[in-house]
């Protein structure tokens, strides 16, 4: 009996902590993709900034409350803007910034088919003229 | 057709130039505020000034009336810059200023007032900075215009001078009732 | 006295390059031998007038003359001498001044070693790297003299302690080697284009060039990077910044630009395109100059941001680049006809591969400069950052890793199937097996982890493979013959894309293997990471030379029970009151071990400090890595072919640039010359 209370106090604490490594890492990824406003050039995750540390306690905050990554991020941008979200939303202002190197891609790709289907022909032949001019030339 | 694939660079180099041109002209590092045009978040807080019991102050209080929210903290220094602009600003009367202490001890706060002049008919204390966090403050000092319905019309991002005074903040004012016999 | 002999200089320099400018290429216009024979000289000359203004530069900060205001703003008598030096570059004016003497420099360079060029070529590129020089020597005397003076003050207000590093005595000169080397290619490019002449001989000559001017890149790059790991104290060493990218983009430009020259000179296709090519790395080099000076984007690495500073960047980017195209559109027609090649052939994966590169070129410029484009049009203030960029990067870099195994086994022209399909199908099967030896050998990994690896080990396994079917096929006697047989072409080739290979490796086990912990700790506590254990044993304090710092003491344990003892600090310094941190790192080959100081949570002296842990595995060799690509450059410019000159164009010596009937004799002959 006494065992397996044991056991089971282990098992929940291990999930606990399990859960807790799960939730820090949640909570260090959703840090890394918010910008920290007071220095500008670096993520909420790696700043020392007060505004950066407070930013922190609040997604952990709302981590344990169960709020989903979509929340919490929504929650920083409603009070901070589209600013703060290092990875830039996906829209119609955006849709250049997010396809146009693939885009891109495809243009390079398709000159590059042409030319390289271009080049596999050999020169045209001669015509008439051109083969009596190389013909004399020749002699 | 072939002239116009030659000319493609050119006009790529032109684009991006007149871009960058357009760019000089700008700060990177403002960051405007989602709030303007949308309503200023609710709270309640306690009353910086000594002898105020248990009195607090919200947003709501001010109701009908159209008010500065200033944040500010006393050690923040830039906010010492536009200290004399505000209160200047107070004692010309036209629009009632309430100030938000920002993650500040409330002893020092009380104190610089004293010494720096206070301009606010009440300061409200945030002593976590949560209440900043809902109204999108990043540096210290910020200043929001609230209209009488409650909703934010223009935020201030940095000291307020006499030039943001005049430019973005009188337009949005009421106009001061005639002077007369109050009925 | 000194500052006003460095003033006169830079005025003697303009009035040099103005003449550099206007006479060689009117006279290689005319075919005036005189104004022609100019050149060389007035490349000299312009060249010892900036040495001797930089001179000046240097002696006001080592002597501490504060009458210089560049010297008071940014120097203090206090500073070590290294860094005193460090300072001449310290600065928006001091950097430009660095600029323009790499620029005299490597023109210079261009007018002594260009022996066996035809001299109205020579006079040509020289003519338009003046124009450059001119640029920016007009905007230095204007807008950003470094020799003004004002009324000393008792002291000067010290360099940024962040600079106050061995990084900044190497980073910005080598940088800048890189940057300005470019405009070699460029003044070449559109040498060739006045003469209205795209002779794809134009590429053998700039190729060496263009590739030195990479090499130094790349380190200047790495220095950079490696710097900023130390420094800036969170243990990140890329952060897609906007003037780190500043730095990537004439970099990644520069690589297609080498492949790009490569394949111009070897088999005369792709002409227009690589002189387009050759336009955009050095206009890359500009755009820059431009983002970091002009404060239209935020950055770490911000120099004076000063809008109207920028106006004259932009205008002197519009002239140079903006000239270059026009010249490029009003001449691109007059194009002789390129070779053929097959579809299954080098030109055609060197093709892909320059699509692959410059595609990946446009995503970094647009990614850096779209906010500013939004924030232009009115349409709002958005982020481009780390996710964006690592999102496009890697699917673009993937396809074109796979095709720098492939390529240099592939013949020119025409390849055979068979071979080929040989060394690529070994090469793949060693990459399997290497990857799931790895993934083994660290327990596991991700989707991306495992793409990375097999990226890489088939790079290192294709080099390998390249290697080795290139040695048994040598026709020489013994080892010490076929090592002899290899060109230095050919090694510096293989030994970049090994260093490339190893890079892709690294950043692979770094961004998948890392590990880190957050903690609150106070002296005899610890935390646990990765098998080892990170003890706090005390704080210190220490007195620098321009600075004060509390020293905190670490003890890590590793798993096989060594002890290791590293110190981390919060540094204050005198002049500037600024507060910063030196992260403590324990390097090896294998694993760095990285603490850094957080604050401490409250003001009395048992308080407890935020700290953060790292374990970073295998993090040194990213910048290895870069150093084998910078050796596998130097190693290619030194090849025997760049110094025994085409036949034809020595007894000729006319204004065209023919290359000689019959190859030079000191090129390796057969497939897969590099």
């Amino acid at each position: 009996m006494r065992t397996t209370a044991a056991l089971l106090c282990t098992v929940l604490m291990a999930t606990a902590h399990a859960a807790d490594h799960e939730e820090a890492a949640r909570a260090r990824a959703l840090a890394e993709e918010l910008r920290c406003l007071v220095c500008q050039n670096q993520t909420i995750a790696d700043s020392h900034a007060p505004l950066a540390v407070d930013l922190r306690k609040q997604i952990d905050r709302q981590i344990a409350d169960g709020k989903s990554d979509r929340e919490i991020v929504s929650y920083m941008t409603d009070r901070y803007g589209e600013f703060i979200v290092y990875r830039p939303p996906f829209n119609a202002t955006t849709f250049l910034l997010w396809c146009g190197p693939f885009l891109l891609l495809a243009f390079g790709a398709l000159i590059a088919w042409r030319v390289v289907a271009g080049r596999r022909r050999a020169p045209a032949p001669l015509s008439d003229a051109e083969r009596q001019r190389a013909r004399r030339l020749l002699e | 057709m072939i002239r116009l694939r030659y000319a493609a660079p050119l006009a790529a180099l032109v684009l991006l130039a007149f871009l960058l041109w357009r760019g000089l002209a700008l700060d990177p590092r403002e960051v405007p505020s989602p709030l303007v045009g949308k309503p200023a978040p609710a709270f309640t807080l306690p009353l910086l000034e000594s002898g105020a019991g248990g009195k607090s102050f919200s947003p709501s209080d001010m109701r009908g009336k159209v008010w500065l929210l200033n944040v500010w903290a006393s050690w923040c220094v830039a906010c010492r810059e536009e200290h004399p602009v505000l209160v200047e600003l107070a004692k010309s009367g036209v629009v009632p200023i309430v100030g938000l202490n920002y993650k500040d001890e409330p002893e020092a706060a009380r104190g610089w007032l004293a010494r720096f002049g206070n301009p606010y008919m009440k300061s409200a204390v945030d002593a976590d900075g949560k209440v900043g966090i809902d109204y999108g403050v990043y540096g210290v000092p910020e200043t929001y215009l609230i209209d009488a319905e409650g909703v934010i019309r223009f935020k201030q991002i940095g000291p307020v001078t006499p030039r943001i005074v005049e430019e973005r903040i009188r337009p949005l004012l009421p106009p001061a009732p005639p002077k007369g016999p109050t009925s | 006295m000194i500052p006003e002999i460095g003033q006169f200089a830079l005025a003697l320099a303009l009035m040099i390059a103005v003449a550099q400018v206007a006479l060689p290429l009117w006279g290689a216009q005319r075919g005036d031998a005189a104004l022609i024979a100019f050149a060389r000289p007035a490349a000299a000359a312009h060249f010892a007038c900036v040495a001797i203004a930089f001179a000046a530069l240097m002696a006001s900060f080592v002597g501490n003359d504060f009458s210089v205001i560049n010297v008071a703003s940014n120097s203090n008598s206090k500073l070590p001498l290294a860094y005193r030096i460090a300072a001449t570059w310290g600065s928006h004016e001091g950097s430009l001044l660095l600029w323009t003497l790499m620029l005299a420099g490597w023109t210079c360079a261009v007018a002594v070693l260009s022996g066996r060029l035809p001299a109205a070529v020579t006079a040509r590129v020289i003519g338009v790297l003046g124009i450059v020089s001119v640029g920016f020597l007009l905007f230095m005397l204007f807008t950003s003299n470094p020799f003004d003076r004002t009324l000393p003050p008792l002291d000067g207000r010290d360099l940024n302690p962040l600079l106050q590093d061995p990084g900044m005595v190497a980073h910005p000169p080598l940088l800048y080697m890189g940057y300005v080397g470019f405009s070699v290619a460029f003044a070449f490019a559109v040498a060739a284009l006045i003469d209205g002449r795209l002779d794809p001989a134009w590429a053998r000559f700039a190729r060496p060039w263009t590739v030195a001017a990479w090499a130094f890149l790349s380190v200047g790059i790495a220095l950079g990077s490696f710097w900023a790991y130390y420094e800036l104290g969170w243990g990140g060493w890329w952060f897609w910044d906007p003037v780190e990218n500043a730095s990537l983009m004439p970099w990644l430009a520069g690589t297609a630009l080498i492949h790009s020259l490569a394949v111009t000179e070897k088999r005369r296709v792709f002409k227009s395109w690589t002189v387009v090519l050759a336009i955009v790395t050095f206009s890359l080099s500009l755009l820059g100059t431009f983002l970091v000076r002009s404060g239209v984007l935020t950055s770490v690495h911000a120099f004076a941001t000063d809008p109207t500073r920028g106006v004259f960047i932009l205008a002197l980017l519009m002239v140079v680049s903006g000239g270059a195209f026009a010249l490029y559109a009003w001449r691109a027609n007059s194009l002789g006809p390129g070779g053929t090649f097959s579809s299954w052939s080098r030109e055609t994966l060197l093709l892909a591969n320059n699509v692959l590169l410059v595609t990946v070129t446009a995503a970094v410029i647009i990614g850096t400069l779209y906010p500013l484009a939004i924030d232009a049009l009115g349409l709002g203030k958005i982020s481009v950052g780390p996710p964006y960029f690592e999102t496009v990067f890697l699917p673009l870099l993937a396809p074109a890793i796979l095709l720098m195994g492939l390529a240099p086994v592939v013949a020119w022209k025409q390849a055979e199937g068979r071979p080929v399909a040989r060394q690529a199908i070994i090469a793949a099967a060693a990459a399997a097996v290497l990857t799931a030896a790895t993934l083994l050998a660290a327990g596991g990994g991700s989707v991306l982890t495992t793409v990375g690896l097999l990226l890489g080990w088939w790079a290192v396994s294709a080099v390998v493979a390249g290697v080795v079917t290139r040695l048994a096929r040598a026709a020489a006697p013994d080892f010490a013959g076929r090592l002899r047989s290899l060109s230095a072409s050919y090694c510096g080739m293989q030994l970049a894309h090994l260093g490339i290979a190893v890079l892709v490796l690294a950043v692979t086990m770094v961004k998948s293997y890392s590990t880190e912990l957050d903690m609150e700790i106070r002296p005899g506590q610890s935390g646990t990471l990765s098998g080892r254990t990170f003890a706090l044993e005390g704080f210190s304090e220490k007195t620098g030379p321009n600075y004060s710092a509390i020293v905190a003491h670490f003890a890590v344990t590793e798993a096989n029970g060594r002890v290791r003892s590293l110190q981390a600090e919060k540094r204050r310094y005198f002049a500037s009151e600024q507060t910063m941190t030196e992260a403590a790192i324990d390097r090896s080959l294998t694993r760095d071990l990285y603490i850094s100081l957080g604050d401490p949570l409250g003001t009395d002296a048992g308080a407890a400090w935020s700290v953060r842990f790292q374990v970073k595995p295998f993090i040194n060799w990213i910048w290895l890595a870069v150093l084998m690509m910078a050796a596998g450059g130097v190693l290619a410019v030194s090849d025997r072919r760049y110094r025994i000159a085409p036949r034809a164009a020595r007894t000729s010596g006319g204004p065209s640039l023919s290359p000689a009937p019959s190859p030079p004799a000191a090129l390796p002959a057969g497939e897969g010359a590099a």
